[in-house]
């Protein structure tokens, strides 16, 4: 079992999902509630990663985070070593990937949460941030989980863009999707198939957790109709 | 502190809201037919909708003012509104619901009126129920026990009590009474039941079409309303075109002529002329049925007619007679059955003169739609 490669994914993981829960939910508290009307086009760009293959995607992440673009520079200048090909590349990738698994589950569960409440949050005097804080997000908290279950798993999971933006450097660079992948590559079949293997349960026992709460979701709001 | 409103607010090409009115301590009802604006005014006095001119004031203190370019937002405006659903929040518990509003007062002095509430409305039992764990009349008094706790400017209601039975909500009225007693501030309670405006208004507004009506004690507004729509509210069931036939200024009566009959009575006199047309509406409950022709009676109208139908509903027969023009009747089954009432029978409808009122058709507003 190659455990630096999965312990790398777990890491990933777990700090891209953090991540998207500090910027994912402004965003979706947005989508929800602004009424902007060229709010569709800022949608678009949000759903654009479960559309775009993940070479499109990792591409144009490795063009700006290179060494020739503003941001590769800023960074190489602050840091000392370039965005490319690094741990920090990888998870500023994984963030802009996997960010519609997070952002729609919580917008579509925001927007679930029965209007006249929030009015009658703020007829009592609570202001926006109070609002969301004590009414909304906790009658939305099965979407937030949702959202941060996905995103880990999707981050767990994903291939194409690591391999563009992070290249495959053990320790570093080397999730566990492209450790079964070298491995098959080495005709090792059976290191591969443990690898996979667990990842495929990994995957099944995550959905199992998804369906689980967003059946359980039918009997918590006993006030609606 | 007076609340006064003058707003204006389109709501479609063919529905808008127009609206005056001050409304002093205590409380004033909001009388109308659904559709009629009740709950668009009572959402734009509350802010949760912008009106698109006019203003709005509480005393001194404006809340909305179009020329001034002033909007206080909603949860600036210090004020109790109960809706229509109570929008209780179903994942925290009724204390925790009514303490919601005191976020900016001290623990202790926030506790103190959260008890005291908790005590007024009988509701200290269910203080770590959810909202569904509880009865309706609980949830509908956790629910003004939240509006009210924050010590509100003006109190606002939303149709509170139309979904609850008639002993849990006498007890509700009386719940808000003994709160407005000590409190004293201006309470705008909507609502299309005319027993909740006797029951509880001391001055009623009249809204049709996103227009006021009428406005006056419930009395003034309901008993003489002056419109049709208004009239048919408040439960008078028969209305006629009728001609003005002669006046007589010393009785204070004037005598007309149903139209499309030969039927003539005698109605309060109002300020028109002979000849005029106009329209007169009277209730079901306020005419007699005699089985013969009554002698030595003070009321004015007797008229010949013939039964045509007799339906019985709940404690209530409700007669269908004919004297030229069709009648509605309401009478109790003993008086039915003592009188052997049966349809093609020839009866005499007995009316008071100040029984009939005069009101203005609505056909002019309904053709303006």
């Amino acid at each position: 079992m190659d455990w630096p490669a999965i312990l790398l994914s777990l890491k990933l993981s777990s700090l891209v999902c953090g991540f998207l829960l500090l910027i994912g939910t402004p965003i979706a508290y947005w989508v929800t509630f602004s009424r902007w009307r060229w709010k569709f086009l800022v949608e678009s760009v949000v759903a654009l990663p479960i559309v775009l293959p993940p070479t499109v995607l990792g591409f144009y992440i490795l063009l700006a985070i290179g060494s020739q673009s503003p941001i590769g520079r800023a960074w190489a200048a602050w840091s000392g070593h370039g965005l490319a090909f690094t741990f920090e590349g990888l998870v500023i990738a994984s963030t802009l990937y996997s960010l519609p698994f997070m952002v729609q589950p919580m917008a579509a569960a925001f927007s679930q949460v029965n209007h006249q409440l929030i009015e009658a949050s703020s007829v009592l005097g609570a202001s926006k941030l109070r609002t969301f804080i004590r009414i909304i997000l906790p009658l939305a908290m099965n979407g937030v989980i949702t959202g941060a279950i996905l995103t880990f798993a999707h981050t767990m999971g994903e291939f194409g863009v690591v391999l563009m933006v992070g290249g495959n450097i053990p320790g570093v660079t080397r999730t566990v999707s492209i450790a079964i992948y070298d491995q098959v590559q080495s005709l090792d079949y059976a290191a591969a198939n443990r690898t996979a293997l667990l990842l495929l349960l990994f995957s099944f026992a995550v959905l199992c957790v998804v369906y689980g709460l967003n059946r359980k979701s039918w009997a918590v709001w006993p006030l609606r109709r | 502190m007076k609340l006064s409103v003058d707003l204006q607010k389109r709501l479609s090409p063919n529905f808008a809201l127009d609206v005056k009115f001050a409304i002093p301590l205590g409380v004033t009802m909001l009388f109308g037919a659904s559709g009629s604006g009740k709950t668009t005014l009572l959402r734009c006095v509350a802010g949760l909708i912008r009106p698109d001119s006019g203003q709005i004031k509480i005393g001194d203190q404006i809340l909305f003012d179009s020329n001034a370019r002033v909007d206080v937002p909603v949860r600036e405006r210090k004020l109790g509104f109960l809706f229509q659903n109570l929008a209780l929040f179903p994942h925290l518990s009724v204390v925790k619901n009514i303490e919601y509003g005191l976020d900016g007062l001290d623990r202790t002095h926030a506790q103190q009126r959260t008890e005291d509430i908790l005590k007024l409305f009988r509701i200290s039992g269910v203080r770590n129920h959810k909202p569904s764990e509880i009865s309706g009349g609980e949830r509908q008094r956790v629910a003004l026990a939240r509006a009210l706790v924050t010590d509100p400017h003006v109190l606002m209601l939303d149709e509170p009590l139309s979904a609850l039975d008639y002993p849990t909500q006498s007890q509700i009225i009386q719940d808000l009474r003994a709160w407005n007693a000590a409190r004293n501030v201006p309470i705008l309670y909507v609502t299309h039941s005319q027993r909740e405006v006797f029951a509880l208004g001391e001055r009623v507004i009249g809204l049709e079409n996103g227009k006021i009506l009428g406005q006056g004690t419930p009395q003034d507004v309901l008993e003489t309303p002056t419109q049709e729509s208004l009239a048919q509210l408040a439960g008078f069931e028969n209305f006629f075109d009728a001609t003005v036939v002669s006046i007589s200024k010393d009785s204070g009566t004037m005598l007309c002529k149903l139209d499309g009959a030969k039927t003539e009575v005698e109605v309060p006199l109002s300020r028109v002329d002979v000849g005029s047309k106009i329209r007169v509406a009277i209730r079901a409950g306020d005419i007699i049925v005699a089985g013969e022709f009554p002698r030595a009676l003070s009321a004015r109208n007797i008229v010949p007619a013939r039964m045509i139908s007799l339906r019985r509903e709940g404690a209530m027969v409700i007669a269908g007679i004919d004297a030229g023009r069709r009648f509605e009747v309401h009478l109790t089954p003993g008086a039915c059955e003592s009188l052997s009432l049966k349809p093609g029978q020839q009866v005499w409808l007995v009316t008071k003169t100040h029984s009939w009122r005069l009101v203005a058709g609505t056909m002019g507003s309904a053709r303006s739609r």
